[in-house]
């Protein structure tokens, strides 16, 4: 199980708590993560990876193992720690104030 | 007595405020979609219990959501709460929040990009659905505009959506270019007499009509006058905020250009500027009264530079005879230190006997006259930015 963790509109949408647990079949990708999320909550389709472009939204960002992997492509592996659910993988939304 | 329901969409979330046909005491339920933008809400003149909304997010990108029950609960069209949404296949039984661009052959009108600010050539990029415009005859069916400037219908109450090709692709498409506030398709207007005829706005292209439905279109922008472009009477490239028409005169069309207030009395063929003694004509919204055909009403702003009511005052101005001649709506509005704009999307009329009209403002107020304009009160003051506001009137 690959535990990810949400940032509030998502889990509002998906009306789940903030980390949830989902089966992603191996290779654990964060494409595979993130399929599985959708299938799992249908109503997050499309606003983690854009419809269009097939790419991850720009403001949103992915964290795992206290490292930044926004911009490791998305059909490579996930750590080893986060695909046998040591470690979460963060969904996390950019911030912005004013 | 009937009841009147006013659907709100702000900046951080969608409010539904109710009263009786007497319009003055209100209750405000909300926000909805807490948070999220809420470019606009409408519901079906067949069941209006039936709610769309476009709710919005530079994050996380578009979200349908449908109401069955005059906006109580509200799902994703396709995905109701609870059941499967995925078949014995896996794959998802709906996909209401895509909207994919038709490029295909098979349209015969491939169309991939537009200008850019720079006169470039720029792919179409689909952003979020400005407008949500459902049948008139069918609660299942409705009709979406969006940014990057495109018309898409759905059939199936929201769960899929198709594009109407034919709009970008009848010929000037690769012609349009985004105005400061992006290439948007704001204004649907359903001809009530024949479906088939219908209008849409599109900023910074113009007004564009179709007869058939949908399938094929063509600009109807004869008479405009921008100077904000190279080519002033150019066919395409007009910034048009908002057009409306009145179900008994199908033919005359009344419209809010970036600057001057325009009609038609020909079905958009040709355009005569009505601007009259406005003291200005730059504006956003424009709507017909409900039962006075050459009723119509504006709200001018200072200028495209300065968004705001001329000399702080909100006025909201009502010509009686069609344009040119104006007179200033202000008792109940501010007439000091305003400087609040309303969108193009955010005034609407009711059908009751005594026509309510109703406009929101970027300070988050709602306003409602209950007799034709001559008297306003504010429904609420508070809420975030206002971007859209409707009225239904339920028996």
């Amino acid at each position: 199980m690959v535990r990810v963790q949400l940032p509030f509109h998502l889990r509002t949408l998906a009306a789940c708590d903030e980390e949830v647990a989902v089966e992603v079949p191996a290779p654990v990708t964060l494409l595979a993560t993130i399929r599985a999320l959708e299938n799992r909550f249908p109503t997050l389709r499309g606003t983690i990876v854009d419809y269009h472009t097939g790419q991850r939204r720009p403001k949103l960002r992915f964290f795992a193992c206290a490292e930044d992997i926004s911009l490791t492509p998305l059909q490579h592996a996930l750590p080893d720690e986060v695909s046998s659910g040591r470690e979460p993988l963060l969904i996390v939304g950019a911030i912005s104030g004013g | 007595m009937s009841t009147v329901r006013v659907l709100v969409g702000t900046r951080k979330g969608a409010f539904i405020l109710t009263s009786d046909a007497t319009r003055q005491t209100w209750e405000v339920d909300g926000p909805h979609f807490a948070g999220w933008e809420v470019y606009h809400m409408k519901a079906s003149p067949v069941d209006p219990q039936r709610i769309y909304a476009s709710q919005t997010s530079d994050w996380f990108g578009q979200i349908i959501q449908r109401s069955n029950d005059g906006g109580k609960t509200w799902e994703q069209p396709g995905t109701p709460p609870g059941e499967a949404s995925v078949g014995e296949d896996g794959m998802p039984l709906a996909e209401s929040n895509k909207f994919v661009y038709d490029t295909s052959t098979g349209s015969g009108k491939p169309l991939t990009t537009h200008q850019w600010y720079d006169g470039t050539p720029h792919p179409w990029e689909f952003k979020r659905v400005w407008h949500l415009e459902p049948s008139l005859q069918d609660p299942d069916t409705v009709y979406a505009g969006v940014e990057d400037a495109a018309l898409f219908r759905s059939s199936d109450g929201g769960e899929n959506w198709q594009e109407l090709a034919g709009l970008r692709g009848h010929g000037t498409g690769k012609d349009w270019m985004p105005g400061a506030g992006g290439m948007c398709l704001h204004t649907i207007v359903l001809d009530p007499n024949d479906e088939q005829r219908m209008f849409a706005a599109i900023s910074a292209a113009g007004a564009f009509r179709s007869l058939d439905g949908g399938k094929t279109w063509r600009p109807i922008n004869k008479g405009l006058v921008s100077n904000t472009i190279p080519d002033p009477t150019a066919e395409v490239g007009h910034c048009v905020h908002r057009i409306d028409m009145h179900p008994s005169l199908p033919n005359v069309l009344y419209m809010q250009k970036h600057w001057d207030v325009m009609r038609s009395d020909d079905g958009g063929d040709s355009w005569t500027e009505v601007s009259g003694d406005l003291p200005s004509d730059f504006g956003f919204p424009i709507a017909v009264h409900a039962h006075e055909p050459e009723t119509i009403y504006v709200v001018p702003i200072k200028s495209d530079s300065e968004h705001y009511p001329p000399e702080g005052k909100l006025r909201v101005y009502r010509s009686r005879g069609g344009g040119n001649d104006w007179e200033a709506l202000t008792n109940g509005l501010p007439q000091e230190n305003c400087y609040v704009n309303v969108l193009r999307d955010a005034m609407c009329v009711d059908s009751l006997e005594s026509c309510g009209i109703y406009f929101g403002t970027t300070g988050g107020q709602v306003y409602c006259s209950a007799d034709s304009g001559d008297n306003w009160h504010a429904i609420v003051r508070d809420l975030p930015a206002v971007l859209s506001v409707e009225v239904q009137v339920i028996a």
